[in-house]
């Protein structure tokens, strides 16, 4: 063995998965809506929750779903998290802030970015808003919203989160 | 409710994995580099190849390079027909089970043959090395008959 080369210490062994995605019939509605800027969920039968994005049945129940709802582009933060570390191939710059956000008028959470916000003061149970990329660029796809922005409205407590209508909180506290 | 669309996209996920591969396998793949073949003698006397890192038997650590031969024996292996993106070559090819000279245990790589009928059990077959090495598995390209 030469002395002169470095000894192999590593390897690069990377897995690819390559596939092609096809929607279903709940997700390809809920990606004809948002191709026109509609948040579209659909609720259960039974237990009346709406889930977004839909499923085409209830977790809860196992029912079908099949009722179209529309909700808000307001939501609550459900929990978040401050990445501060890169990933491959993101191309978003650490530190950036995710968060699991109900919609007004959905049940369950999605999975979004948190911008234009001091990232030490976000916290579970703010208020945010869909911050939508503008229109001609919209396409089948949940990044037609760039990001979720604070907005000024009173903080939901965490037992309210997840159960506001579509009409949101301050017309929740309104009733 | 109508149906809607039928949507698509293809999609590729990567797990862009990098691993630490230690010592014994560190030198077998240097070793690879210099267009050398190692194996490591295992408590019986046995060369196995690749070489592991602990005996099979005692679990004892090994360390006991031994340098084996660039031609060796088919012991079993399967044609491939279609070969996949991921394989090796770009045509029909085997996967057989080599057994080098002064080794006493096979080990896998690819085997050129023109076709199915070439490749038999117990044919002889030699290393076709990698125009360049970068001291991994595929330095040896493939395996062709002798």
């Amino acid at each position: 063995m030469s002395e002169e080369q470095d000894v192999i210490t590593g390897i690069e062994a990377p897995v690819y998965l390559k596939y092609n995605f096809t929607a279903g019939a709940a997700a390809a509605r809920f990606l004809h809506q948002i191709k026109k800027g509609v948040l579209t969920g659909q609720r259960c039968p039974s237990c009346q929750q709406v889930y977004i994005p839909p499923r085409g049945s209830c977790a809860a129940c196992g029912c079908p779903t099949e009722e179209e709802v529309e909700v808000a582009d307001k939501a609550t933060i459900q929990s978040f998290t401050i990445v501060t570390i890169p990933i491959p191939n993101n191309p978003i710059q650490p530190p950036y802030i995710i968060a699991n956000l109900v919609a007004d008028g959905a049940n369950i959470s999605f999975l979004h970015l948190i911008s234009e916000c001091v990232n030490e003061d976000v916290h579970i149970g703010q208020r945010v808003q869909a911050l939508w990329k503008p229109e001609e660029e919209w396409d089948y796809a949940m990044d037609n919203i760039r990001y979720f922005r604070p907005i000024d409205e009173p903080d939901v407590p965490v037992e309210m989160i997840g159960k506001l209508p579509v009409t949101g909180w301050e017309g929740s506290a309104d009733d | 409710m109508s149906q809607p669309e039928v949507l698509q996209q293809s999609f590729e996920l990567g797990f862009t994995y990098t691993r630490s591969v230690g010592p014994v396998v560190g030198r077998f793949l240097t070793e690879l580099r210099n267009r050398n073949i190692v194996g490591i003698k295992a408590s019986d006397g046995r060369v196995v190849v690749p070489p592991m890192e602990y005996d099979p038997d005692t679990a004892e650590e090994l360390s006991e390079f031994v340098e084996v031969g660039q031609e060796g024996e088919i012991v079993s292996f399967a044609w491939v027909k279609e070969p996949r993106e991921a394989h090796p070559m770009d045509r029909p090819f085997a996967w057989a089970m080599i057994r080098l000279d002064g080794a006493d245990v096979p080990m896998i790589h690819c085997v050129a043959a023109n076709a199915e009928s070439d490749v038999a059990t117990g044919a002889r077959v030699k290393a076709v090395w990698a125009d360049e090495t970068i001291g991994f598995i595929t330095d040896i390209r493939c395996f062709e008959l002798a």
